[in-house]
């Protein structure tokens, strides 16, 4: 039995190689600019593959994200800092002189590291998002009062960024793309085009990681999770461990994909622990498709192209689409759009248009307008 | 003794303004089990409202005698407001969306996305034009018999009620623009309402002075509370009201109408944002993003004080207003300054206002570990909850 002997395997395999030859290609294809905008959503698909974990197959939705978005980010930013710091005075980044900062604050010492950072970026915010996961699905808290929860947090750690200026610059945040990695800049075209592709690879890793997880029995549990706590509970299952578990994951993924974003970006900063940030990504989950991987990445890369495309052309009228989407997105396609089209959207479509007819089941029983039955 | 009872002062005027605008939000998750995140963005149309207000009465001759008297009337006024949208966002979007409470979240923060957009890009002479075509065209089939509205004459009569209310408005909205001129632009820029001679300046008792815009706040604050408590124990629709969050189902077997119950809870929640709007606007100045800045601590009111009474929402917003003085601005230092120096460096390290914020977080967290539920918690032996 070769994974080639169906018809479907070859179709799935001339996706694959498209993609891979697009992700090779696009450096040459698109302008730089560009290319550093699919970048960055490529990267906000990774944080999207963890709402779609903890919202689409656990059903708990939280509004926080961002707060493991940004550690990441912020892991990724005092490494390069500490990296090209040796030319300033004290040998410690420059904003600390603004503040009269001469020794470097200790949590910042681990971070020269180039091992620890990379752990960190991951490690740091899987950990903090599974004690605070721990702390509030100990006590059963969960649906509304969840989502509250992670909210409030999260607008907890902006104002504790926001107004630390003396240990991690405050509202102004850490620039990167002046820093320096491997004697390059990190702004600079060709270091951009490896994050491009670090980026990709990454999506898809992360991609494989999700159904890995989905697909198992580890999977199944959380589903029931989302379906009927209270029945998974009385089956034995603590449900507990399985929620701390993926929301950790969630977190986890949330960081990577901060740290790819922020090099990117140029900048990271407490607007990423803003609260409209973090409900955003709960929509481009929801527009996708929630409980579909697929539709998870393609929702964010699509909705973020989009809002830029909007954005250039008539700045005021984003806002007023963004918010429809959200409205029609849960009161008209509660699956998404990957969903929908799932679940036989298409086909409905095109009868509604005309194209296709109806099929009759059973067309001795089809009923007319007057509630006759047919001949 | 005196530093006491400042600080206590201080934390019931924070803690008022957070318990007039948590009270609306309370009610509602109470009755629907819904958060509304619009919530705020409702509290800015109230604030909004008492800044359209006071133009008017600046403006126009015949009500400028009236000049200091305007807060009054931008309450009700406020109230009608932000009531008004509450319900067409009721009947429009929530309602579809019962049973599914996170579903519900996406949808209101939408519609607040929306409502932010809406007073920046559109002036605000035509969006209060608007507000008073919604406001005839929903309540004016009220007063029509309702043998009138049955049929096919009916239909014609609803939809000539909308036509008529939707020229009242546009004709509202042409008369504003034109009567005042700074509402004829649209503009995202702050505004600033500036309180009546009689309301500035403050009230000295035992060596302390009172802010009388504080003052007033409390009040406003006190009022709501008391029309609410007797609103909800007195009256016939408060039963209803009271039945339904108790057990929705059985109410409805018995006849009371929990749509209209829906109706009526969602109008006064909103309402009461609004009254929650005027006293913010009285604060600081007016922008489309004010009600962000209450909101989450509207939520932690909310969750602190537990679900369906109205004394923990008002014993959770009192204290978190009381904390947010004692720690944000210090005063726990002033009052008490030779604590043992470990608790001084740490609560010295907290006393800002954004960093007290965090510190009550986490104080929240840790109360919620031993009352999941919140202060008062809704006795059941349902295994949800």
């Amino acid at each position: 039995m070769s994974i080639f002997s169906t018809k479907k395997s070859w179709i799935n395999l001339t996706i694959w190689v498209l993609i891979i030859a697009f992700i090779i290609a696009a450096p040459s294809l698109l302008p730089v600019f560009r290319l550093n905008l699919l970048g960055r959503y490529l990267s906000l698909a990774i944080v999207a593959l963890g709402v779609d974990l903890i919202w689409g197959f656990t059903g708990m939705l939280s509004l926080g994200q961002g707060i493991f978005f940004a550690l990441g980010g912020y892991c990724a930013a005092m490494f390069l800092q500490l990296n090209t710091a040796g030319e300033f005075p004290n040998g410690i980044p420059e904003f600390f002189g603004l503040y009269g900062v001469e020794k470097l604050p200790f949590f910042w010492e681990p971070f020269k590291s180039s091992i620890f950072t990379l752990i960190s970026i991951w490690l740091l915010p899987a950990i903090i998002a599974g004690l605070l996961g721990y702390l509030v699905f100990r006590n059963r808290i969960k649906g509304v009062y969840f989502s509250i929860l992670t909210q409030a947090a999260l607008l907890v750690f902006f104002n504790f960024f926001n107004g630390q200026q003396k240990l991690i610059n405050g509202t102004n945040g850490l620039k990167t793309d002046v820093t320096q990695l491997f004697g390059q800049m990190v702004g600079s075209e060709i270091m951009q085009r490896w994050f491009f592709w670090i980026s990709a690879i990454l999506v898809i890793l992360a991609w494989f990681f999700a159904r890995w997880i989905v697909r198992d029995r580890f999977g199944n549990v959380l589903i029931g999770i989302r379906d009927d706590e209270a029945r998974v509970r009385f089956t034995g299952y603590n449900p507990v461990i399985f929620k701390t578990i993926i929301f950790s994951i969630a977190g986890g993924l949330a960081g990577i994909s901060g740290a790819l974003y922020t090099v990117q970006s140029g900048i990271v900063s407490p607007q990423f622990m803003t609260v409209p940030f973090s409900i955003e990504m709960v929509i481009w989950v929801a527009v996708g498709g929630r409980g579909t991987l697929l539709g998870a990445i393609l929702g964010a890369v699509l909705i973020n192209y989009a809002k830029s495309l909007v954005s250039e052309a008539l700045p005021a009228s984003w806002m007023f689409i963004q918010g429809g989407l959200f409205i029609l997105v849960v009161t008209a396609l509660p699956e998404g759009v990957l969903g929908w089209i799932r679940k036989d959207g298409l086909k409905k479509l095109l009868f509604l248009i005309g194209i296709n007819k109806k099929l009759e089941t059973y067309p001795s029983l089809e009923v007319n307008e007057q509630g006759e039955v047919k001949s | 003794m005196q530093l006491i009872l400042e600080s206590l002062f201080n934390g019931v005027a924070i803690g008022s303004v957070l318990l007039v605008a948590a009270l609306g939000l309370a009610i509602v998750f109470g009755l629907m089990g819904v958060i509304n995140l619009a919530h705020g963005e409702l509290m800015m149309l109230g604030a909004y409202s008492t800044y359209i207000t006071q133009l008017i009465f600046k403006q126009v001759s015949f009500l400028k005698p009236f000049y200091d008297s305007y807060v009054i009337v931008a309450i009700g006024i406020a109230f009608l407001v932000s009531g008004t949208v509450g319900i067409l966002l009721e009947r429009t979007v929530i309602r579809r969306l019962y049973g599914s409470p996170l579903e519900t979240l996406l949808a209101t923060w939408g519609v607040s996305l929306i409502l932010q957009q809406f007073v920046r890009s559109v002036p605000l002479a035509y969006g209060s034009g608007l507000v008073i075509s919604l406001f005839f065209g929903l309540f004016a089939p009220l007063f029509i018999s309702d043998e009138l509205l049955q049929g096919a004459k009916g239909k014609l009569i609803r939809a000539s009620t909308w036509g008529v209310s939707a020229l009242l408005g546009v004709a509202t909205g042409g008369v504003l623009s034109s009567l005042v001129s700074k509402l004829s632009r649209a503009s995202a820029r702050n505004v600033d309402v500036t309180a009546p001679s009689w309301m500035r300046g403050g009230i000295d008792f035992v060596g302390i002075t009172f802010p009388k815009t504080r003052l007033l706040i409390i009040l406003i604050t006190l009022i709501s509370v008391l029309v609410v408590i007797f609103f909800l124990d007195k009256t016939a629709w408060g039963m209803r009201i009271r039945a339904v969050t108790q057990n929705r189902p059985m109410s409805d077997c018995l006849g009371i109408s929990t749509e209209t119950v829906d109706i009526i809870t969602f109008g006064i929640g909103s309402g009461l944002a609004g009254v929650a709007g005027v006293a913010v606007s009285l604060l600081g100045s007016v922008g489309p993003n004010v009600g962000g800045n209450y909101i989450v601590g509207c939520f932690m009111v909310v969750v602190l004080g537990g679900v369906g009474n109205l004394l923990g929402t008002i014993l959770a917003s009192f204290s978190i207003g009381i904390m947010t003085d004692l720690i944000g601005a210090g005063r726990l230092l002033t009052i008490w300054p030779e604590m043992p120096s470990p608790i001084y460096s740490t609560i010295d390290f907290f006393a800002t206002t954004s960093m007290a914020r965090v510190m009550i977080f986490a104080l929240i967290v840790i109360f919620l570990q031993f009352r999941p539920t919140g202060m008062f918690p809704q006795k059941g032996r349902m295994v949800e909850s």
